[in-house]
């Protein structure tokens, strides 16, 4: 075995080295050095600089004063970038762009059950946001522009990075049910099948199927949950969706990005009840073995 | 345990800190329909809506669409109300000509009377039934094209645009002989001499691609490539005039073409190398500004500007910072949630010839904004801003924003099929916005539309700014699209100078058209350009109006006539019209 991966080259053992966390890592900066070079996608380097800066620093100073230890900015890094390219801010402020990134930080600190946090910390500061400041900023449109060549890219990059994080079960089942949910709305309301399924090959849904909805941090423990809750997270968006098709208004609130606040709904749902049933586990083994005991 | 609960709730008060600031901070962002701030309260000049009082009664109607993409009708027609300012009868008074879309619905020549009212004569002179399936009207341009001393008409259509020749009683169709009635999609059409040879030339801007005819369609893929990056709209044409209103078309040999899908367009020397160049605000793409070489060819210079794409919807210029130099104002898409485009005013910045976004706030934000003028209202020496905007005003409930947001995220092949665009029924999209009336106050533009008495909510099109009344003050005429016509009439408080200057050509075109004034006095240099044609689907009154505030003695004014030719007044008397004609030397 030893010998084997000392046959290999530098390229394939860095490769085989890198941890999950890495690879999203990656595939982040990737998405923005392309999105950029192609498309102009971060609109202004001082959106990144404040973004990533603010989102770092905050980490920084919450994991030193909430948990007494400098914590790994790695996460705040994917924070930012994520903030920058899904944040479009009213034309000439900048603040919308650093708040999405400093509540997304600020989550992960303020918002903990048994020591977790509950929201994949982008999605929650994007949609926060959203509904705190409305008239200041919107979310990534059609930045990415529409030529299928560029989703092919990041399609082919995200699948090989996802499936080796082990989080292309994620991933696939939310898009399958996406286009299942998608061709039902279709025959309930009689909307054109490839509107319907429109939106998941948009720019947004890109960054939500590679790096929200797969957040190891979030998402729950077991292989077969990860499945459940991405098609239970489906399942709502297409709720939302059928809610705005048919003009009610409770739903209203969620058109700008009804997978994101599908996510934020049923994400933190499923993760109390993992870390419910975990910790009911732990009750019942320690319990056995101090009866055995 | 003791020390954790503090530790929480240092992250606690963190994150409630971050909401209630945002909170605050949004609050602080103008919204779409929401009354100005306090300071409009102090209306520093009234707008009073005459357009029936006047005799200026008119409704545009749109086109049908092909019954393959009935369903998306507002969408596809939903453009086509235009006003001009012209004088076709050379009597000194403004006249508008006004276009409706609909097949065989009639357009309107409003005659100023002289009297504080108008008369449409567009039956009369042959300028009313020109809607028909060989052509839509989308706008008009006008000027003296064969230089014979009166304007003639360009009318730029979805179908095969016109040329109208002014012989005095009757405007005649030249436009067979021409060389302009290819079929073409155009949303605008800008005047000008770019080869400076003393004969108005022509460019003529596609939108929809030119083999589609919207109301007999062979093929539905019509629509855009990209929400943000289309190039596969209408070509843009360069007609060089030949004399005896024949037209050659250069675009090809000048480089001037471009597949963007141009909605606005507008020519001035922005360079200040002395040619006229070109300005195109594009939809679903970024603007394009077109250097003129020499006459020869134009070149892109997207180094000057910062290549964000948006949907450039009007391009008005003004000398918004008095300091002698040519801002640049396009109109583009705002709403809350959905979409943050943000309109752009860019002024050059100082020891660069690169232009800068300085848009923010109200002049940023003005919903789905389509038309835009600059004037002084208040004749207070500084350029205010008119905006309009509303796309489609229809149900109060439902809205189309959601459904766009569906297919703006289509891949090209589904985006540009218009079957597969969700149909509007009875929706609205950013209806029911009020016009914006972006004043001069404390050193920067304020919107203080209600204040002034502009509250309408109509879907407004096109603006032109105008002294409809030789009174010394601009007024505004508003085309709605599928609506009545709107005439402000602005009241100004006495006290206020003024000064106005109309051009005319000899050596250069007779409409002076590139000629630029500019006025050294109290509040600075501004400088302001005879326009063949800017904002959206309109034209402004090309005699210039200057405000003066409380200055009665202006330092000078200076004058750059088309061809080059440079003059100075000293001195000149305010509170009158100038007719200044071009002199043989300098």
């Amino acid at each position: 075995m030893e010998s084997a991966t000392a046959s290999r080259g530098p390229l394939a053992r860095f490769w085989s080295n890198l941890s999950p966390p890495w690879l999203i890592t990656i595939l982040i900066t990737l998405i923005l050095v392309v999105g950029e070079w192609r498309y102009q996608i971060i609109g202004g380097y001082e959106r990144l600089a404040l973004a990533l800066g603010l989102a770092m620093a905050l980490e920084l100073a919450l994991g030193l004063l909430v948990r007494g230890r400098a914590p790994n900015v790695q996460s705040a890094y994917v924070s930012g970038i994520s903030a920058t390219l899904l944040t479009k801010p009213a034309s000439g402020v900048l603040w919308p762009v650093a708040f999405v990134a400093m509540l997304a930080i600020a989550s992960k600190y303020a918002l903990t059950y048994r020591g977790r946090h509950l929201w994949n910390p982008t999605n929650f500061g994007v949609c926060a946001m959203l509904l705190i400041a409305p008239q200041s900023m919107s979310i990534l449109g059609s930045d990415f522009g529409n030529a299928l060549s560029t989703n092919l890219v990041i399609w082919a990059v995200g699948i090989v990075i996802a499936w080796r994080a082990n989080i292309l079960h994620v991933t696939a089942t939310y898009l399958v049910a996406f286009v299942v949910f998608a061709l039902l709305r279709s025959q309930i309301t009689g909307i054109d099948p490839l509107i319907e399924i429109a939106p998941v090959t948009g720019p947004m849904y890109q960054l939500f199927l590679f790096f929200m909805v797969t957040d190891p941090r979030t998402t729950v423990s077991t292989r077969s949950g990860r499945i459940l809750v991405a098609v239970a997270i489906a399942a709502l968006e297409c709720l939302i969706r059928l809610g705005n098709d048919f003009g009610w208004a409770p739903v209203a609130i969620f058109q700008p990005a009804p997978s994101m606040y599908a996510l934020t709904i049923v994400g933190p749902l499923a993760m109390l009840l993992d870390l419910w049933r975990k910790a009911r586990r732990e009750q019942v083994t320690a319990g056995s073995r101090a009866a055995a005991a | 345990m003791s020390t954790s609960i503090p530790r929480k709730a240092v992250a606690l008060l963190t994150f409630v800190a971050l909401i209630a600031a945002a909170r605050w901070l949004d609050g602080r962002t103008p919204k779409i329909n929401a009354p100005e701030d306090a300071l409009g309260t102090q209306a520093p000049f009234t707008m009073r809506e005459v357009a029936a009082e006047v005799g200026l009664v008119f409704t545009h109607a749109r086109f049908e669409v092909d019954p393959k993409i009935a369903h998306i009708a507002p969408h596809v027609a939903g453009v086509g109300a235009a006003v001009a300012c012209t004088d076709f009868d050379n009597d000194g008074w403004v006249d508008l000509y006004v276009t409706s879309s609909a097949f065989g619905a009639p357009n309107a020549l409003f005659r100023n009377r002289g009297d504080g009212s108008f008369e449409d004569v567009a039956k009369a002179v042959g300028l009313a039934d020109v809607n028909s399936r060989q052509g839509v009207s989308m706008g008009s341009v006008w000027a003296d094209a064969d230089q014979d001393g009166d304007e003639d008409c360009l009318l730029y259509k979805y179908g095969r645009a016109q040329l109208f020749r002014n012989d005095g009683a009757r405007f005649v169709d030249v436009t067979e002989t021409s060389g302009l009635g290819r079929w073409m999609n155009s949303n605008a059409a800008v005047w000008f001499d770019y080869d400076r040879d003393g004969l108005i030339d022509l460019y003529l801007a596609g939108y929809f691609v030119e083999s589609a005819n919207l109301w007999d369609l062979a093929d539905t893929r019509i629509m855009q490539e990209s929400f943000q990056f289309a190039k596969n709209g209408g070509h843009n044409y360069l007609y060089r005039n030949l004399g005896g209103l024949r037209f050659e078309d250069v675009s090809a040999k000048a480089g001037a073409d471009s597949t963007r899908w141009t909605f606005a367009a507008a020519s001035a020397d922005f360079d200040r190398d002395g040619w006229p160049d070109l300005y195109l605000a594009n939809d679903y793409g970024p603007e394009e500004l077109l250097l003129n070489r020499g006459g020869e060819r134009f070149e892109a210079a997207p180094e000057l500007l910062d290549g964000r794409s948006k949907s450039g919807m009007s391009v008005a210029l003004g000398d918004t910072e008095n300091n002698g130099d040519i801002g640049v104002y396009v109109t583009n898409i705002t709403n809350a949630r959905f979409l943050q485009q943000g309109n752009n005013l860019r002024v050059r910045s100082r020891n660069s010839k690169r232009f800068l976004n300085v848009a923010r706030d109200e002049v940023a934000n003005c919903g789905w904004a389509w038309g835009s003028a600059f004037g002084d209202l208040d004749l207070d020496g500084h350029q205010d801003l008119f905006v309009v905007n509303g796309f489609v005003s229809a149900s109060h409930e439902r809205d189309y924003w959601y459904d766009l947001g569906k297919i703006a995220g289509g891949q090209q092949g589904v985006f540009q099929d218009a079957t597969h665009w969700p149909a509007f029924g009875d929706k609205s999209l950013a209806g029911y916005e009020r016009s914006r009336v972006l004043v001069w106050s404390q050193g920067r533009l304020r919107d203080r539309a209600v204040a002034v008495g502009v509250d309408d909510l109509l879907d407004g099109r096109a603006v032109v700014l105008a002294d409809l009344f030789n009174r010394g003050v601009l007024d505004a005429v508003i085309a709605n699209q599928c609506q009545p016509l709107l005439a402000y009439k602005n009241s100004v408080p006495a006290g206020r100078h003024w000064i106005q200057f109309q051009l005319r050509g000899t050596r250069s075109n007779t409409s002076a058209i590139g000629a630029e004034v500019t006025l050294s006095f109290a509040a600075g240099r501004q400088l302001q350009v005879v326009s063949g044609g800017s904002g959206l689907s309109s034209q402004n009154d090309r005699r210039l109006l200057f405000g003066l505030g409380a200055d009665a003695a202006p330092n000078s004014v200076h004058v750059r006539w088309p061809n080059g030719l440079e003059q100075t007044i000293p001195s000149p008397a305010v509170d009158r019209l100038h007719v200044l004609t071009e002199p043989d030397s300098k």
